[in-house]
């Protein structure tokens, strides 16, 4: 018998596809937030920030409302694994004679998928808000660091979505997981005037090398390089999804 | 014994102390429709899991289409097809969705796939209805489609968990004129249970009853009627299980599953 496995990755990932694009309420309210915090902070801080000599506020945080919008909704994909779960569609996908790490694959792609296309709305919000990528020519670059903040925030999602039994555990992960890493990253401020505590969070905070290479790519300049950027976002996506796989794969129905 | 297409021997699965099924051993026929029943709590569910590769067995064995489920999970998967006792359709797909997912997650060749698909989805009355969304289906439009769905990859053996429960008679008896057409025609080994027992009286070709995790009885209805000495099934049921109301504890999933019959109405 022939037994292509990519059929069962390609066809839960595009079952993903299919939820983001029916459900435009989400798709919408995910939106809001990011915008949100793009028109509030950019232009009630812009004035101060420029008065510092930093430049434009929104060009600088434009990158950062980005990786919140990819970010956010990567993460969230993992109430769709418990919602999943008590509503019955998880257990017809786990009894099917397929492994379970091609249904965790297949998931996993489809939300990031769901979570970059979510960023590259994020990312034209802020054009029209006025944002201008310094240079067009690394915009596959840029694409490349939303897609690997993508599959990591996803990998958070499927870890966090395997284990909770239920609903009520997911605003402490957003407050003690997401927030955090949001707040604590080099999205909202620029590093080097930090007090050294918060230097020092942001530095361990794999998040802030999303932004910076998101942020290097978009406006120019690499607070801690394009490769190390490049290095801990990609072996840290790697290792949480092989945690959220691991997970998912003791799911018990 | 030579045609038992499920066979379990001593069979037993503890949850952190608690034995929820004790060396419990039968056989099934090919061919024939096989009735599980119990009150609530009896190891049904959990039996039915072990038959299915989800759960692991403590101890015993098994041997479902021949094979054992806990060796060789894939191709035991691919001879049954299961309609849970939940619903297990996705609400946000439509029927035809639905069914071409699980076609696709079982390997039904495309060709085949589709139809296989127009073919079952007509036989249970959906064909018309194929492109609109699961959610807004009925409980009995549901249930027609999960078992159109679990006998699109051709299975040896289908189960049914409880596949009428929360449903009006008369979509009960649609169901159950649908699951022994289809069944006759593909010529499928129904295992299922049920708290009806008018319903298992009249399908079943053969009954065993579980209580406290044990096989209490084996046998035809009338046999079991006879061996109690009651007038119906239900008399028999009573007689074999006793009076006593059995609680089961409420898991998450009940919490969540009130919740969104609150949200949502009527499944």
């Amino acid at each position: 018998m022939a037994r292509p496995p990519v059929n069962a990755v390609f066809i839960l990932w595009l079952r993903q596809l299919k939820l983001y694009f029916r459900s435009r309420a989400r798709m919408i309210g995910a939106l809001g937030q990011p915008t949100l915090f793009l028109l509030s902070l950019g232009f009630g801080l812009g004035p101060t920030f420029a008065r510092a000599g930093r430049g434009d506020y929104v060009q600088f945080l434009a990158p950062g409302i980005v990786t919140m919008g990819i970010l956010f909704t990567a993460v969230f994909s993992g109430i769709g694994i418990i919602w999943d779960r008590h509503f019955g569609f998880l257990k017809e996908t786990l009894v099917a004679p397929v492994s379970r790490l091609e249904i965790v694959l297949g998931r996993t792609l489809g939300s990031a998928t769901v979570a970059l296309i979510q960023g590259g709305i994020v990312f034209l919000v802020c054009v029209v808000a006025g944002f201008r990528p310094a240079q067009p020519m690394l915009l596959p670059l840029a694409l490349m660091f939303m897609a690997l903040i993508a599959i990591m925030g996803t990998a958070i999602g499927t870890a966090v979505g395997s284990v909770l039994q239920d609903m009520q555990g997911f605003p402490l992960v957003m407050n003690f997981i997401v927030l955090p890493l949001f707040f604590f990253s080099s999205a909202l401020f620029p590093v080097p005037d930090l007090p050294a505590a918060v230097r020092l969070a942001v530095r361990v905070n794999p998040l802030s090398y999303g932004v910076d290479g998101l942020r290097g790519a978009l406006n120019g300049g690499f607070a801690f390089g394009v490769a190390t950027d490049f290095a801990v976002l990609a072996g840290l996506a790697a290792i949480l999804l092989v945690i959220g796989a691991y997970l998912f794969s003791k799911i018990e129905v | 014994m030579t045609a038992a297409i499920i066979e379990a021997r001593d069979l037993v699965k503890r949850f952190d102390g608690f034995t929820a099924v004790d060396h419990i051993s039968f056989a099934v026929e090919a061919g024939v429709i096989f009735g599980f029943l119990g009150p609530n709590g009896a190891g049904k569910t959990t039996t039915i899991k072990m038959l299915t590769t989800v759960l692991t067995p403590s101890e015993g064995r098994l041997r479902v289409a021949g094979h054992d489920p806990v060796k060789e999970p894939q191709v035991v998967r691919h001879a049954f097809g299961i309609v849970f006792q939940d619903p297990s359709l996705d609400g946000e797909l439509t029927a035809a969705e639905n069914m071409e997912l699980h076609g696709v997650l079982y390997r039904v060749p495309r060709a085949e796939r589709r139809a296989r698909i127009e073919a079952l989805l007509r036989f249970v009355g959906l064909w018309e209805r194929r492109d609109d969304y699961v959610k807004r289906f009925s409980g009995g439009m549901r249930r027609r489609l999960e078992i159109a769905r679990a006998l699109q990859h051709r299975p040896r053996i289908l189960f049914l968990d409880e596949p009428t429960a929360g449903l009006d008679p008369q979509t009960r008896n649609q169901i159950w004129e649908f699951i022994r057409g289809l069944c006759r025609d593909e010529q499928v080994t129904v295992f299922f249970t049920t708290h009806y027992m008018e319903e298992a009286e009249r399908v079943a070709d053969q009954i065993a009853v579980i209580d406290h995790g044990r096989i209490v009885a084996h046998g035809t209805a009338a046999a079991l009627r006879q061996e109690t000495g009651g007038r119906t099934l239900e008399d028999a049921f009573i007689a074999l299980t006793g009076h006593s109301i059995r609680e089961a504890d409420a898991a998450p999933i009940d919490r969540m599953r009130r919740m969104r019959q609150v949200w949502l109405g009527r499944r």
